[in-house]
């Protein structure tokens, strides 16, 4: 039985198509890519499985599923007077698993994170923090938009880690958006490309033709397709 | 029988703390200059109040109620806050309200009168304040996640527009309930002012919650205090003085640094 299926769904923003009946399923455990160019309305088909924003056809959840969910842009004030405990204290998980989460992401040493205020850290040290809150509530589903913006090659080879792990470990279900060729052969079971309606949809393999690329990515398609072979 | 200093002191305290609680959240949600002006509602629904014979702060409360759920409607069903809007209105309804309010009772209603508030206005004050506090502590932690991202507190299970809705109200109560101390005008600056202070000096929540308690709360018993020994209107004084609280936190926050 499908975590998710979704059917036709149409998004319309200030009466403009951003999503065209799509469809796409898939099965708990598995982890879909979705690429598109910018525009493409990647995290608007993210903000519609989460119903932050209207939507028409449908989005079926399987049951008892608990989502976690990291977006984008995460910014604070920088004089937002709020401390990283106290940011992980809107969450109902225990210090333990706080601290295990912070773990997972590169902190080594957590206790001194958890003292800093949130508007201080730098914007990977906050985008890290954000995937650690979203697991601390111990979801069954992630959905990832963009995981690695802003964050620096160890940072990034460390949450890449992570996610080849909770595939592993915790057989999450996870849906990404990426624009790293790279990480979408090496982790995703599935790719769904976007741009407006699928093109595409299958195994990285399969669904990523050259032929696809270029209809989703222009002239800068081979690039693309050549990192991969390299 | 008016109250006495003691029933007064208490009643500014804890009118005081909670419009300061309040206020801290207002900061956080840059809604500071709505918060501010937000009083001015009050005015027309003290003016209808006193024509029909009723108590005046059954009026404010009435006026602001409108009031908040109108600025939370325009937020759920507008993209962009509308911030001239919300300005307009308020100075239109203060307009109306300073034309159709007695011309006696006018001054009381804008800069407060603390000699017109009786034992049993003091006490229910006092228990309302306590009330306002206790449901803000407990929507606390779901008010600031919403604040800071909504899709996050969305996904979280928060229901968003419904913990806006309470906060705006209680904002609103908090409001009607300063009106006879600080009076229509300013009564706004004390739900914006001991935040701002208390925001200078913070680094957590924790601090920040209890800066803008302490904050407001010291504002209205020095200004009471100021206001009845110098027999002047206590609105302003009370504002005065967190406004002086405000610059001295703004001084120690830039040597700090």
């Amino acid at each position: 039985m499908p975590i998710l299926t979704v059917t036709d769904l149409t998004v319309e923003l200030n009466h403009q198509i951003i999503l065209d009946h799509l469809n796409f399923s898939l099965e708990p455990g598995q982890t879909l890519a979705v690429i598109g160019p910018n525009g493409a309305g990647k995290t608007v088909l993210f903000k519609a499985l989460l119903g932050l924003i209207p939507y028409s056809g449908q989005v079926t959840w399987g049951q008892d599923i608990k989502i976690g969910y990291v977006p984008q842009r995460f910014s604070v004030e920088t004089d937002l007077p709020l401390t990283v405990a106290e940011f992980f204290s809107f969450k109902s998980a225990t210090p333990d698993q706080i601290t295990h989460s912070l773990n997972h992401v590169g902190f080594a040493s957590p206790a001194d994170i958890l003292r800093l205020r949130l508007g201080t850290l730098s914007g990977g040290q906050l985008q890290r923090v954000l995937i650690a809150w979203s697991l601390a509530g111990i979801p069954n589903v992630l959905l990832f938009d963009e995981p690695t913006t802003g964050v620096d090659i160890s940072a990034e080879e460390s949450i890449y880690n992570l996610l080849h792990r909770l595939q592993t470990d915790h057989h999450l279900t996870m849906l990404l958006i990426s624009h790293d060729l790279q990480v979408v052969y090496r982790y995703a079971d599935h790719v769904l490309c976007l741009n407006k309606e699928g093109l595409c949809f299958g195994p990285p393999k399969t669904a990523l033709t050259p032929k696809t690329l270029s209809e989703l990515f222009g002239e800068s398609a081979s690039i693309y397709h050549h990192q991969h072979q390299v | 029988m008016t109250a006495s200093l003691l029933f007064l002191l208490l009643t500014g305290a804890a009118v005081g703390a909670a419009a300061g609680y309040l206020g801290s959240f207002m900061i956080l949600k840059r809604m500071s200059l709505v918060g501010d002006a937000l009083s001015h509602v009050a005015l027309p629904g003290m003016a209808i109040a006193i024509m029909w014979h009723t108590s005046p702060i059954i009026g404010a409360l009435a006026a602001l109620t409108l009031a908040v759920i109108g600025i939370w409607h325009l937020q759920n069903h507008s993209s962009v806050y509308p911030d001239a809007l919300v300005g307009i209105f308020f100075t239109a309804s203060l307009s109306i309200g300073i034309l159709i309010t007695p011309q006696p009772d006018l001054l009381e209603a804008l800069f407060g009168d603390l000699a017109t508030i009786s034992v049993p206005e003091s006490l229910l004050a006092v228990f309302f304040s306590l009330v306002l506090i206790a449901v803000t502590y407990i929507i606390s932690r779901r008010l600031l996640l919403t604040t800071i991202s909504e899709d996050l507190a969305t996904t979280s299970g928060i229901p968003v527009s419904k913990i806006n809705l309470i906060y705006y109200l209680l904002v609103g109560a908090v409001v009607a309930l300063g009106v006879k101390f600080v009076g229509t005008l300013l009564t706004g600056a004390l739900v914006i002012i001991p935040a701002a202070a208390a925001k200078n000096l913070s680094r957590s929540l924790t601090a920040y919650s209890l800066l803008s308690i302490f904050f407001g709360l010291a504002s209205a018993v020095i200004g009471v205090l100021i206001a009845r020994s110098t027999g002047v209107a206590p609105g302003p004084i009370v504002v005065l003085t967190s406004v002086t609280f405000f610059l001295v936190t703004l001084v120690l926050k830039s040597l700090s640094r």
